[in-house]
Parts: C-alpha cells; structure tokens; sequence
C-alpha cells in the first residue's frame, strides 16, 4: 500500500509554524531569566514534534537541523546544562533558521544553506561537539548463514505484561525462514496448583533453515523484548558463512530513515492559505442552514397550493420575517469563520521588543492585552506591517535612554503596552507608551521647514500630533535603520485607511503617547445610513456618524472664502455640502430645507449636507478599485435591494477632500461619479 | 476488525497514523495527548495502543503506565512512537509497560507491517 504523504504537508507546515511561535514566546521567557521547567519542556516538545513530523514527511534536512537543537533543549531541561542567554539566543536564531527552511520548503524555493550551515556550527560549538557529520549510517555487510540458525529462546517470566506475545514472536520468526523446527521447554513449569497464567515459564530452542535469514533479522523479531529474555542465535553451519550483498528490502524497516524522498515539492508555489475553524463555529453554521431550509420549505407552500387571503399574507409576512432573522444570523455565523484573535498579530511583538531593545540599549517591558479579540482574517493580516511600524515608533522615539529616564525621575524600564479591545462595533488597537511624549515645538518646526504649515498659522496640540501622519514627515534627528526615513507615519495611516479603519495620536509631554487604531470588524459588510443628494444615494458609515439635524439658520456661519460652519452647542463644525463635492444636482441648495449630519474622523468633524435621510441596513461593500477605479472620498459601492448602486463615503478621505478644496479655495468641479 | 488508539500531540502525525490504519482497515480513534487517551481507552476497549512519548497534559509514559494498571488492558499492545536518539526512553517504556516500539520516522508500510504484527 502506498500512501501519499504530501496530503500532510499543510498540516505539518501549519503546526510547525505554530510550533516555532511557541518556542520563540517560551525562549524569550526563559531569557528574562524565568526558567520554568514547564516552559523548556513546551519549547522541548515543540522542536521535537517538528523534527519528528519532517523526518517522517521526508523534509531529511530539517529533521537533521531540529536534531541538534533538540539535543541542547533535552540538555536543559534535563538540568544538565544551564539556561544562559548566549544559548538562547542561539536557539532563538535556530527558530529564525528554521522557519526559513519551512517557508523556503514550502514555497518550492531553495534554502538558504549557507545561513542553515552557520547555524548548525553554531548550535554544535555549544554542544561541544566536532561538525562532522553525525551518525553516518555506515552500512555493514550483513552475514547470512547459508544453511539457518539455532535460535535459543527463554523469555522472562513476566513477559507478558507488556503485551508481549510469546506466539507472535515465534510466528514471526517462523516467516522468516523456508522451515523451522521449534522445541519446547517447559522443564521450570511450575505444578498447576502453583502455576500463574499471566506468567510465562517456558522456554524455546528454534532451528531456522533456508530463507537467507541474517542474525539482524533473527534479533530484529525481538528487539522489544531483548532485555526479557534470554537469546541466544548460532549459526548452524560456521564454516559456510559468507557475505551477502543484499537484503531484503522489507527488512530494513526501522533500521535507517529514509533518504530516498526529495525534499522539494513540484506543485503550489504560491501559498494556499487556510484557516482553522474552532468545529462550534461550524456546528452553528450548519444548525443556521437547518432553519433556513425549514423557513423555506414554509414559505415555498405560499406559492403552491394555497390561496392568498389577508391571513395568508399575515404568515407570508412573519415568514419573511423569519427569513431575514436567519439569514442575518447566518450571515454573521459566515463572518465569524473569517475572525482570528489578534494574537496572532501580537505574537511577534515580544522578539520584536527584545531584538531593540538590545539595538537601541533601552530597556523595556512589553505588555500585551486583549489578546483573544477577534478580527477579520485578512484585517488581521494586513494590520501587521503598521502595529510593527507604530511599536518600532515607539521604542525608537517614544520611549528615552535608561539615563535620560532616570534623570527625569521615572523607572529605567520603559513600558510599552499593546491592547485590543471592542468599542462600538470597532475593534481598537492601542499601542501606549510611557515615553517622553511628542514634542510639538519640534514637529511645527519641522512641519514649517518641510512647508506643512504656513507661518503664523494656529493649530490645537491635537493637529499639531496629527502633522505626523503627513507625508514626508520625520523627527527623527538621527535617521535610524529601524524607523525609516520619513516614510513611516503617512504609510502607517495609509495602510489602516484602507482597511476602513483610523489612527490617532494623543501625547502628554513627559508621560508618553497613545496611538489608537479603529478598525472595522469586518472588510465585507457595513452598517450605512442611506441618504439621499437629488437623485442619488449615498451611505455614510453609522460608525462615523455623531447625529443628525435640521438646520437652524442662525446657526450657520459663513467664514472666509465659501467656507460655512454651523454652530452647534459649543463647537464651530465645517458644513460639506456633498452636491458640490460630487457635483449632483441637488433637490434644495437651501441648508435649512435639508439636514445636516455630523460626522466624525480621526478626531475630525464635519457636517455633511444631504437632502433626505432614507434609512438604515447592512450593505456589501463592493470594491470600487477591482470593479472601477479609485476614487478620494469614497470607499466603495453597494447594490441596494431595487437594483440600484450607491457608493458609500469614506469620511476620512472626505474631510481630506474638504480640507484641500478649502486650501486651493476653488470650488471642487463636478465630475468624479457623473462621468 | 481491530481498534486501535492514536495518540500524538503533533496533528500531521496523527492524521497520517490515522490515516494510514484506516485505509487498511482498522477502526482508528485519535487522541492528542496522554490524558485525553486515557479517558478514550477506559470508555471504550481498544486492541491496540500507538502512543507519543513527548506530549503535553500527559505524556507517553505515564500514559501507559496508568493505563496498564487498567485490568482489561493488562495484556493489551502498546507501541510507543520514539526516536532513534532515544535509547532511555524506550527502557523507560518498556519499565512502564510499554510492549515496543516504533521508531520515528516511519512510513506508512513500517507503520503497517508492524501493526499487522502486533495484531496477528
């Protein structure tokens, strides 16, 4: 029977990778110097799951290199060598190495031998051993006696309690040879009255003739059993011995690993992603089809066999109710399969932090929260790349020097804490340092240089901390490699934006900095505000929106240029007529005939003029950018039940708009969507 | 046909003991560490154990260990999954009950010629 092994691969792979993540979290514990026997256990069995799963799935190259690395975990954890930090940080590059070799095997690409080579010299100068090669399978002419053997056998007594079978180990010596002859022994029989029938006393003598039997297959059968017995193997014919050239091939099972497999795939190059899907969520999923189906076989007796009356259509109607429950619930059961829990983003944060704080000589504590919060896999995915950004931000620039932070009073160790949370159908990333704070004198004289900000121009200390967003903007007065060049912060909000998400930034001098991201729970649904500017719709995002209103017209201000506040409460909030932006031909241009609605973005409000509210439902969001082109101010479209498509407003991007048509003071043209 | 429980924390390895046994024929229960094997093996009668050593909860040893202890499991097979490197753990094994061994890695023939030893 031949088996395919390679419908493992993904599997092995999956859990490797896994398994790497564990021993870097348990190694950088251990480093911290909390040597927990538990945890070199976990990194213990991590390595040796890894190296057994490749030396089975024929990946000979990784088995060897885990070997090593195993050799010096079992070393640990056996208390025979010492947990030091020169060690782990050995095998923190064994993980590093090694994760190569995975994703390089994987991928169908070539591993990086030379760095694998260095590593393995490595890792044997700890261990104390030459790098030569290690257990060179030297293979030993095998003697096969011509005419058989005498195989004496006397198991111990209690053989049998550990399953093993005396019978099979006597059948399976007799499929060996071409005949055998066996004696029994039963001389140390004990009489019946004495005797145990879960102990063994009897003892065999066998002649094996013919067959080509070698002694290693003869000791082969009781390998097991070989400190149980007494065996004794004599070849029959001395003087006949000769040296066989061949064994048979089902013979040498158990005896060397296999080499023969390739180590390189020829199919799937690219990356077959999968997820893992906890069986409740798919348990929920298929209970939802159940009701669904139920729901339907309810509904489709309307349009056979009865007639319609006003209590039919009562039923109709709660049946249709019926449908909308489930498929919504359905809906979200479907949206939960796609949620992971953002330790998966978090988890490389602890290497991350360790690997600067050594190149920036600072000290650190990283502390991580909310964990378990759930997100979109593919927000998941690409939130890595800026969370890495904003962490490296703030080790690098937020928090200072151990002396700078002694002589201003606070502890030597720097915090930097990462948490997750929910907050009104968003999910927040914080990313808090206890650092020294931005410092705004710095950023406006920057801001100024680079042109940001007109001289003599006012801005609060929020838009202020904001001008770091901006493209081209950097303070660092040293341009490190960790931090870039300028080419940070702009691609950080860039990069959230296109999730549909937000970043901000609050700052007390002295105490630290927040930066906060939004992000929405999922990339495919939105819950929208349906309005309505002349003959269109629109949908704003409800998340964004603060409330709505009728307009007062003494609350409206015009300011300079064609700029219009309106007053509301306490606050001065730019109004946007949406018609002019999108040139529509609206219903009324009169503000007091329509409604306001107050929005808010990155800390920005706007009040966005529309001429009806129509309503509110979860949309689809279809991607503008796939289907069209990208279009500033918008972050897709929909089709709504009749049919119709509306596009659906990106506030950040729409305040952006604003803001630069009120910079350039000519009104923005139509066109955009009309075209 | 024969039952057999598989026990290894390592899901890849699992899937392709389970795998293998099964397309021979054997009625196959899966297990990924030492307690949860436990609880299969007293609830339900296997005729064969194919047990990991490096698990976590409980490993491979103590597994056997306890589950020879177990009256209708006295003389039951059990095979540990062990590496070349490992000569003490098999003596350990074999001191706890264990009836032998395979050594990893394996294919699926080794698997199944020894398995079909085992069983007879």
């Amino acid at each position: 029977m031949s088996i395919d092994l390679e419908q493992f691969h993904e599997t092995f792979f999956e859990e490797s990778f896994e398994g790497l993540d564990i021993m870097e979290s348990g190694l950088l514990e251990l480093e911290q110097g909390e040597v927990d026997l538990e945890n070199i256990n976990t990194i213990f069995r991590s390595a040796h799951s890894i190296k057994g799963g490749s030396g089975t799935f024929g990946f000979t190259s990784v088995a060897e290199f885990t070997h090593d690395m195993e050799t010096l975990l079992d070393q640990m954890r056996n208390g025979e060598r010492q947990v030091s930090v020169p060690v782990v940080e050995i095998l923190l590059g064994s993980v590093d190495v090694l994760r190569n070799m995975l994703n390089a095997i994987r991928d169908g690409s070539d591993i990086d031998v030379d760095n694998v080579a260095e590593m393995t010299v490595a890792i044997k100068g700890i261990l104390g051993e030459e790098s030569s090669a290690t257990e060179v399978a030297v293979s030993q002419p095998v003697s096969v006696a011509a005419k058989g053997w005498l195989v004496q056998f006397k198991p111990a007594v209690d053989i049998m309690k550990t399953g093993n079978d005396t019978v099979r180990l006597l059948r399976e010596l007799n499929s060996l040879a071409e005949t055998a002859e066996v004696t029994v022994n039963n001389e140390s029989l004990p009489p019946l009255s004495e005797l145990d029938p879960e102990d063994c006393h009897q003892s065999w003598s066998i002649n094996l003739i013919g067959g080509e039997v070698s002694e290693d297959d003869i000791r082969e059968v009781f390998a097991w059993v070989d400190d149980e017995c007494e065996l004794t193997i004599e070849s029959l014919a001395d003087e006949e011995n000769y040296v066989g050239p061949e064994r048979r091939d089902d013979d040498r099972r158990q005896k060397e690993p296999e080499r023969r497999r390739t180590e390189r795939r020829t199919s799937k190059p690219a990356e077959s992603s999968s997820i893992r899907v906890n069986i409740s969520k798919v348990d929920e999923l298929i209970n939802m089809v159940g009701e669904l189906v139920i729901t339907q076989s309810m509904l489709s007796r309307f349009g056979e066999d009865e007639e319609f009356n006003a209590s039919t259509i009562e039923r109709l109607k709660d049946g249709l109710a019926q449908l909308e429950g489930h498929t919504r619930e359905l809906q979200e059961s479907v949206m939960r399969i796609r949620m992971m829990p953002i330790s998966f983003a978090f988890q490389r944060f602890p290497r991350l932090v360790h690997d600067l704080s050594s190149t920036f000589d600072k000290k650190i504590e990283l502390i991580m929260t909310g964990e378990s919060t759930e997100l979109d896999k593919t927000v998941l995915e690409k939130i890595g790349d800026p969370l890495v950004h904003l962490v490296r931000n703030s080790l690098d620039h937020g928090i200072e020097s151990p002396q700078a932070r002694i002589e201003a009073g606070k502890s030597e160790t720097g915090v930097i804490e990462l948490s997750a949370f929910h907050q009104g159908g968003n999910i927040v990333i914080q990313i808090k340092d206890d650092g020294a704070g931005l410092n705004k004198d710095k950023i406006i004289t920057k801001a100024k240089e680079k042109g940001l900000v007109a001289n003599g121009e006012r801005l609060s200390d929020d838009q202020i901390y904001d001008l770091i967003f901006r493209p081209g903007f950097s303070t660092a007065d040293v341009v490190s490699d960790v931090s870039g060049r300028g080419v940070g912060m702009d691609v950080v909000r860039r990069n959230i934006r296109e999730l549909g998400g937000a970043v901000e930034v609050k700052s007390k001098p002295g105490e630290g900095s927040v930066f906060t991201i939004r992000l929405p729970l999922t990339l495919a649904i939105l819950d929208g505000q349906l309005v309505g500017i002349g003959n269109e719709t629109y949908i704003l995002p409800v998340i964004s929106i603060i409330e709505s209103l009728q307009v007062k017209s003494e609350n409206i201000n015009a300011v300079a240029g064609n700029a219009e506040v309106y007053r509301l409460r306490d606050e001065y909030i730019p109004i946007v007529r949406l018609y002019n932006i999108f040139g529509i031909e609206p219903v009324s241009t009169q503000l007091e005939s329509g409604l306001l609605v107050v929005v808010e973005a990155e800390g920005k409000k706007i009040a966005i003029y529309v001429d009806d509210l129509l309503g509110q439902q979860q949309v689809v969001i279809k991607s503008l950018e796939t289907n069209f082109k990208k279009i500033e101010g918008l972050s897709g479209a929909t089709i709504l039940g009749d049919g119709t498509v509306a596009l659906i407003i990106d506030i950040a991007g729409l305040i952006e708009l604003y803001q630069k048509d009120m910079a350039n003071v000519v009104p923005i043209k139509g066109g955009g969507l009309a075209a | 046909m024969a039952t057999i429980l598989a026990v290894d924390d390592s899901a890849s390895m699992r899937q392709m003991v389970s795998f293998t046994l099964k397309g021979a024929g054997y009625q196959v229960t899966e297990a990924a560490d030492g307690q949860e094997a436990l609880n299969k093996a007293k609830s339900q009668q296997f005729d064969l154990i194919i047990t990991d050593v490096n698990m976590p909860v409980m490993d491979g040893i103590t597994f056997i260990k306890n589950l020879r202890g177990e009256a209708n499991y006295k003389f039951t097979p059990m095979l540990m999954l062990t590496t070349e490197s490992a000569g003490d753990k098999k003596a350990q094994g074999k001191a706890a009950g264990a009836t032998g061994w395979i050594v990893k890695p394996f294919n699926p023939d080794q698997l199944l010629n020894t398995v079909k030893k085992v069983l007879g």
